[in-house]
């Protein structure tokens, strides 16, 4: 929420003070009214002060104008974060009816200088948005995210792209590639979920499908808690025995001494699932699920140890033959 | 010797903590083990300075009071980039000087009112400062403020417009039941609960300003249990904290899929680090200690009352509370006052904030009449409890209800409840 770094000093290359810039001297500027006694106040340069100034004095006059278009550039520049700013240059643009083309040119210098901010990322969305025009929007977001593969603003930007103006297509094999280098970028998983929920939907066959390339995934890196996830994830509006394939897959890593808590975890929601549908051999059902529980208690999760005796309280007394309801 | 068997961090087995590549190496787990690296050294050092201190680890409140009432005064250029989040600063402040127990004199107390009022825009909710136009998340800012300096006076909250509060709120309402941060601004979970906790607090949540929101907030549940800013995105800290205490606010727990959500929550908790990550397989970060670590105390509340679950405890959230406040004391206070994100990070109000709500949050575990205080190190690191929801000390919360409870809805609303 907070996306600066107060560390870093602004630069100050060859500017130019108002008192020199003729084209100015008939608007007054208007001094930021902190009222008489202000707190957190922020010793500004004499730069940041003097453009502000000037800047709600174009406001205060709704002037709309080539110099107060240039005006918000500066303002942005000295402060990105500031959307009244940003609110304001598209109000120009669009008054003056500006080439929009150039708008875009500009944001993207912006948004790689300033790649975590909300207001930028959002005054590009609404220039899109104008434009009708995504040509260059998927390949921006790629660029983007090749330095930093889980920016939740390039991410958000991307799917908003991809959903208003249906480029479903290529995605998953954009999706695919990026797994292929990290395998757990959560972020490329969740961007699989998207796509496959907005187009074809987890149907039988894309839900075994999507099981076999998590679990390829699984086998690759069993720690791994995105693909577990996903694999998960596949399921959500099925059970997992619907898929019987699933615990048997448990089983073969678990017996290959596989240890992850994932795994184990995965095992639990299995039986727990079994329980819940009734299925035979209820209390030796209910007795591997809770020492599941307990080895990752104990062993393989401690830092969970609360939340993983929860669980099995609350199966116990779920499901147990020695719950006072059942009597 | 000092005893160390106090301490997860110093445990024997600790080292097998280290993240599992499973010999297979990517950029998330080389980043990951870096951290893991530069933690590891915080808990090294610390191991041989309990030698010397036995009262290890130390809350060094004296510095971060100093950072903090400094920071209320005046900050440095450098902080130009948060020229829009001023009352965010005056929040993150306060908030931490109420942990801390440190008093507000009254006269101070009125002067950041004012500003605040300076902040207020005359259509109603607050800016990021003196005439810049109105946004949500400094309107949750102000708001949250001046709850807290009621405990001075309660004259601040004269402050507030209440009546141009609520049309701001309407007017920033979108059809999908959700919230613009500012006209023509982004749109997401944000916005939703600071219009949700602001409406709250001032008592002016009607029918009309909360019907269908839930339904958006629903819709940013993932498969992975916690919420996203937006449908469709990934689950993450910040805005799953949003999500689930927005539905506290509207009395709509019911829409969450509780035990998907306590699992996500309760595997972002670092393994080694002991602190949380916003995300699956991202890195820790001191400032989700409040926006995870709250959410236990949520969930716990939801599953006590609404499902009255007998299996849940009396004594403990479900996260290991000795280990974030190991994380929070050890790695994460900045040598010249003030907390960080992570070790070698540069020190912020923000993160100040946030690592002292979640570090309340684990020594304090209050469930109706029960409590129980885990305090790690020296005694005198004990805060002041949280409402997690509102973040704000318990007091702070009653300030506003026994101000805004008794007053009727502003006349534009009055009849539309």
């Amino acid at each position: 929420m907070s996306e600066c770094n107060v560390d870093d000093a602004a630069s100050n290359e060859a500017w130019v003070p108002f008192k020199d810039r003729p084209e100015w001297r008939d608007l007054k500027p208007i001094p930021q009214d902190d009222g008489p006694d202000p707190v957190v106040q922020i010793a500004y340069s004499e730069q940041f002060r003097e453009v502000y100034d000037y800047f709600r004095a174009i406001i205060a006059a709704d002037e709309k104008s080539e110099r107060a278009l240039s005006l918000t550039k500066e303002a942005a520049e000295l402060n990105p974060a500031n959307y009244s700013v940003w609110n304001y240059r598209r109000n120009i643009l669009q008054e003056l009816n500006k080439d929009l083309k150039e708008e875009l040119k500009y944001i993207s210098q912006v948004i790689e200088d300033n790649p975590k901010n909300y207001q930028v990322w959002h005054h590009r969305r609404v220039i899109v948005e104008w434009l009708e025009d995504v040509t260059d929007e998927l390949k921006f977001t790629e660029k983007i995210l090749k330095e930093d593969a889980k920016n939740y603003h390039a991410w958000q930007h991307r799917q908003w792209c991809i959903q208003q103006f249906s480029l479903w297509d290529q995605e998953l094999d954009y999706v695919d590639r990026l797994l292929k280098e990290d395998l757990r970028n959560n972020s490329a998983w969740n961007q699989r979920h998207f796509i496959i929920k907005n187009t074809t939907g987890y149907t039988d066959e894309i839900i075994k499908k999507e099981l076999k390339y998590s679990q390829d995934f699984i086998r690759k890196a069993p720690n791994n808690e995105s693909a577990w996830n996903y694999m998960k994830g596949v399921l959500q509006e099925r059970k997992l025995f619907d898929f019987p394939g699933v615990l048997e897959f448990c089983h073969e890593l678990y017996s290959k001494q596989i240890r992850s808590p994932f795994l184990i975890a995965c095992m639990i929601d299995c039986y727990e699932e079994m329980l819940e549908l009734g299925k035979p051999k209820k209390e030796e059902t209910l007795q591997k699920a809770t020492q599941l529980c307990n080895e990752l208690a104990e062993e393989h999760d401690t830092l969970r140890r609360e939340y993983w005796q929860y669980i099995a309280r609350s199966l116990a007394s779920k499901y147990g033959a020695d719950v006072s309801g059942d009597s | 010797m000092a005893d160390t068997s106090r301490f997860r961090c110093l445990s024997p087995l600790f080292q097998s903590l280290l993240f599992k590549d499973d010999d297979c190496p990517t950029n998330t787990s080389i980043e990951q083990k870096a951290v893991e690296e530069s933690v590891l050294k915080c808990y090294r050092t610390f191991r041989s300075s309990l030698d010397i201190y036995p009262d290890m680890p130390f809350l060094d409140r004296e510095m971060h009071t100093d950072f903090l009432t400094k920071g209320l005064q005046t900050l440095s250029s450098s902080y130009e980039c948060l020229d829009s989040s001023r009352p965010w600063l005056c929040y993150w402040i306060l908030h931490s000087l109420e942990l801390l127990e440190v008093i507000i004199p009254e006269e101070r107390a009125l002067a950041i009112a004012n500003f605040l009022g300076k902040c207020q825009d005359p259509e109603g909710g607050f800016g990021g400062g003196p005439m810049q136009f109105p946004h949500l998340a400094p309107t949750y800012a102000a708001v949250n403020a001046l709850c807290i300096l009621a405990n001075v006076t309660n004259k601040v909250f004269d402050v507030i417009n209440r009546e141009k509060l609520y049309n701001y709120l309407m007017r920033m309402k979108t059809k999908e039941g959700a919230f613009k941060m500012h006209d023509g601004g982004e749109v997401d979970i944000r916005g939703v609960y600071c219009a949700v906790s602001v409406a709250r607090l001032t008592n002016i949540l009607t029918k009309e300003l909360s019907d269908g929101v839930a339904d958006f907030i629903t819709r940013c549940q993932t498969y992975e249990g916690g919420f996203s800013g937006y449908p469709g995105l990934e689950a993450h800290g910040g805005y799953t904290f949003c999500g689930i205490a927005a539905l506290v606010l509207l009395n709509h727990t019911e829409r969450c899929d509780l035990r998907s959500l306590l699992r996500w929550t309760a595997n972002r908790q670092t393994q080694l680090e002991g602190g949380f990550q916003g995300r699956t397989n991202k890195l820790v970060d001191g400032c989700y200690s409040f926006w995870q670590g709250a959410t236990f105390p949520i969930v716990h509340m939801i599953m006590c009352t609404d499902d009255d679950d007998q299996n849940l405890s009396a004594e403990r959230w479900m996260f290991h509370q000795e280990a974030l406040q190991e994380y929070i004391l050890i790695c994460c206070q900045h040598s010249h006052g003030g907390l960080i994100d992570k070790p070698g990070k540069a020190r912020d109000h923000y993160h100040t904030c946030y690592c002292l709500s979640g570090l309340s949050v684990a020594q304090h575990f209050i469930g109706g009449s029960l409590s129980n205080e885990i305090i790690i190190g020296n005694p005198q690191n004990r805060l002041r409890p949280v409402q997690p929801v509102y973040n704000l000390s318990l007091d702070s919360v009653m300030m506003a209800q026994k101000y805004f409870g008794s007053l009727k809805l502003p006349s534009g609303a009055a009849n539309k409840c």
